[in-house]
């Protein structure tokens, strides 16, 4: 016979996808070595220092602020990716501690005091960047040619400053552009191995193909209609890191794909408009921070039509 | 001759669920009948029935013990014969509601009422077939049990063009439809027959999914030998769940969407579960109500299986038949996974809507923060932003969900199983829907 024994009363579904929040965060950190593994072999122990050390501080403040406000801190690996995705945005000669200053903002303010994972507005690892650049202005505008793991750092212009010059031909540029061997910040470097991370993350089921494509796309249409390189604007400086890493952020970005869309052209339009005419080399940052805050909006106006709701549906 | 299936269909919505029918392969097994069968008066969508009987009195198996005046209800009968020996109440949990039961003591016989006069079966008119559907207290046994006369009798001036037969059981572990296809495909087509009867539809579509080919096969063959291959088509589908969601059957099938607060009849369809066709055969052709069902048992028991079971009997005694439960079952779910409902003991006997029983163990979720990865929005057959219900829940603001049409929310489940926070999205939504009909009836 079977005991007498009381069973269970629980909410439905009893099934769920093997999927968590944790999960996609550390498969983003997995993508996110490909970058990495870049900066490291570009710009030698330093890169790895300011990474760990971003990586670190922003765990710490995540973990700081929870425990302040007696809230529950679980290791769900968010604050691993805010911290190696903005110290990939930093400059190599960055000294340390202001990388650990950019992280701490970036959990701390950007993402925390809005209420935590899930509901912050802006990209806290963008956020962080920026206020960086606010504080700093000088030493986030320094750039050098990949020194790999020697001392000797050569200063040199990114390929979108003006004063960048390059003697080689076209095909040699967008090579090394490809493989990551020209001057910018940490993630900057390869081109290839971003979009090998990427790739990974698009297979997985963990992004979908709409910002990037969106963004890339629009970002390259507009750059040939203004007479640009458009393939140079597309592989060099944070373009491609933007638009698979940082565009592609749940939190921040649209919640259906036509939003998404919207979001994705918005944002490479937004990046071509600041290179070309605006006052910085670089617009990735400011593009997606912009788009980051038209992203409630977008999501008010574009919804998906409910089964069975007449087709124009009145407001 | 062309052939009768069609090409295979899918939906962009819904989820894949990993496969997960291991009692597909088994043949139906006749439980013994119960000893004491607890028959509750409540096993349909809609109005209880009174009980017709008092304590002592003798009944036979089908006799009717339980009907109601009212045009939502179906009668009861009784699943064994034997003495009325008392009356309790239990919660229904697939209705949650307190309900009253009749507890028949069996006297081992399994005595049939006496039949009436045999019929002749090709000369029944389309009233007197929903009325012996309505006698034999037929129920929709895909799991929503809502009175089966009632679908038979579409107001006047709706046309149904479109009759669709639902063998898809896209619900993980049920395999009850799929050996009702393999073992009484013949019982179906004629209980079909009926049906194409009453509706006289231009289009019969039987949907099975594709991982029950067998099933696909089987039907085709016999659709052939029993000629009807004029007018009826075999439609397979991709599995996908929801896909035996009435809703987006229509949808997949014919194109057309049932307006949101419609009925599948407004867009001239019909979609009916292939047990409960085979039910309406057992009714008129044998003359048999409806006292009966084909049971999964399954998950951590040690032989699962699929049993004809009587209404009435207790878990127990099904799952002591399959050789009892393993030690780390901690929860018992009538129905599947997606939509079934725990049960909190095993003295609650079969109804008409239990079409499973799932052992499992559960180790309870965390919820989580809503990361708005979409994938609920991706999930959504009915295209809601599901989140949103949550969102707008937390806040209390049921005025919100009303407009953002969770009305039409089907409570399938597809959104809290892609949801990587873990968030019980169904759970809020059945809050709001509460909280929306409690204010409607406060207002009347
Ligand atoms: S919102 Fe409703 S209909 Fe949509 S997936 Fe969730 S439970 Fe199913
Ligand atoms: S699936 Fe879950 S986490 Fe993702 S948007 Fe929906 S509710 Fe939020």
């Amino acid at each position: 016979m079977t005991q007498e024994k009381k069973f269970l009363v629980s909410p439905g579904p009893h099934l769920w996808r093997n999927l968590s929040t944790s999960k996609i965060m550390y498969l983003v950190v997995a993508a996110l070595m490909f970058p990495v593994g870049a900066a490291i072999y570009y710009f030698g122990y330093h890169a790895l220092l300011i990474m760990a050390v971003s990586t670190a501080t922003a765990v710490l403040a995540e973990y700081g602020v929870k425990k302040l406000r007696h809230g529950e801190f679980t290791m769900d690996g968010s604050a691993i990716v805010t911290g190696l995705i903005m110290a990939l945005t930093l400059p190599p000669t960055i000294p340390w501690w202001m990388a650990a200053i950019g992280a701490a903002f970036a959990m701390a303010i950007a993402r925390e005091a809005f209420g935590g994972l899930g509901h912050n507005i802006f990209n806290p690892a963008l956020a962080g960047r920026a206020f960086l650049a606010a504080c700093f202005s000088g030493e986030m505008s320094t750039w050098v040619l990949p020194m790999h793991f020697s001392v000797d750092a050569v200063t040199a212009a990114t390929p979108l400053n003006e004063s960048f010059v390059w003697h080689a031909d076209k095909i040699s540029l967008y090579k090394d552009l490809l493989l990551g061997n020209v001057g910018g910040s940490l993630g900057e470097t390869s081109a290839l191995l971003i979009l090998i991370g990427g790739i990974m993350l698009l297979v997985l089921g963990i992004i979908n193909w709409t910002i990037p494509v969106s963004y890339i796309g629009a970002a390259a249409l507009l750059s040939f209609c203004l007479g640009q390189d458009a393939l140079l604007q597309v592989l060099a400086g944070g373009l491609m890191l933007g638009a698979f890493f940082m565009a592609t952020d749940y939190v921040t970005s649209p919640i259906t794909n036509k939003g998404r869309i919207v979001f994705g052209v918005g944002a490479g339009i937004l990046t071509v408009l600041i290179r070309c005419f605006g006052g910085m080399p670089e617009g990735v940052c400011f593009a997606i921070l912009f788009m980051n805050a038209l992203t409630p909006l977008i999501d008010r106006y574009i919804k998906p039509r409910p089964y069975g709701s007449q087709r124009k549906a009145a407001q | 001759m062309a052939g009768i299936i069609l090409k295979k269909r899918s939906t962009p919505h819904g989820v894949k669920i990993p496969e997960s029918k291991p009692t597909g392969n088994k043949p139906i097994e006749t439980l013994p009948f119960p000893k004491k069968a607890i028959v509750p008066l409540h096993q349909n969508l809609g109005v209880p029935c009174e009980p017709l009987v008092k304590k002592g009195d003798s009944v036979k198996t089908g006799e009717k013990i339980g009907d109601s005046e009212s045009y939502v209800s179906a009668p009861i009968h009784s699943p064994i014969s034997g003495e009325v020996t008392g009356f309790t109440k239990l919660i229904g949990p697939t209705t949650g509601r307190l309900t009253d039961a009749i507890i028949i003591t069996a006297d081992g016989r399994n005595t049939w009422e006496e039949p009436e006069a045999a019929k002749d079966i090709a000369a029944l008119s389309r009233d007197e077939i929903i009325a012996l559907v309505r006698e034999a207290g037929i129920v929709g046994l895909g799991g929503a049990t809502f009175p089966s006369h009632i679908k038979l009798s579409p107001p006047e001036g709706k046309k149904i063009d479109t009759l669709i037969l639902n063998g898809c059981e896209c619900e993980p572990f049920i395999t009850s439809d799929h050996r009702i296809m393999l073992e009484y495909g013949e019982k179906i087509l004629l209980g079909l027959g009926l049906s194409k009867k009453v509706f006289k539809p231009d289009r019969i579509y039987i949907a099975i999914e594709d991982n029950k080919q067998d099933a696909i096969d089987h039907m085709e063959e016999l659709v052939m030998e029993m000629g009807l291959d004029r007018n009826i088509r075999i439609v397979p589908l991709k599995s996908k769940y929801p896909m035996g969601g009435e809703k987006i059957l229509i949808k997949v099938i014919t194109g057309r969407e049932v307006p949101s607060g419609g009925l599948p009849l407004d867009v001239g369809a019909v979609v009916q579960s292939i047990s409960t066709v085979k039910a309406m055969y057992d009714a008129i052709f044998d003359g048999k109500p409806l006292i009966e069902r084909v049971v999964t048992v399954t998950g951590l028991v040690e032989r699962p299986g699929n049993l004809c079971v009587r209404f009435g009997t207790p878990l127990r005694e099904v799952i002591d038949y399959c050789g009892g439960i393993k030690k780390n079952v901690n929860e018992i779910l009538l129905g599947g996974p997606m939509m079934g409902t725990s049960c909190f003991d095993l003295d609650f006997p079969v109804t008409k809507g239990v079409n499973c029983i799932l052992a499992k163990e559960s180790t309870p979720v965390k919820e989580e923060n809503c990361i708005r990865c979409g994938r609920c929005l991706d999930a959504c057959s009915m295209d809601l932003i599901p989140t949103n219900f949550v969102k707008y829940v937390k806040n209390h603001d049921y005025a919100a969900c009303k407009k953002a049409s969770i009305a039409d929310c089907i409570e399938c489940g597809a959104c809290a199983y892609s949801c990587p926070a873990h968030i019980p999205i169904v759970e809020y939504i059945k809050i709001a829907k509460g909280e929306l009909a409690n204010k409607k009836r406060i207002k009347k």
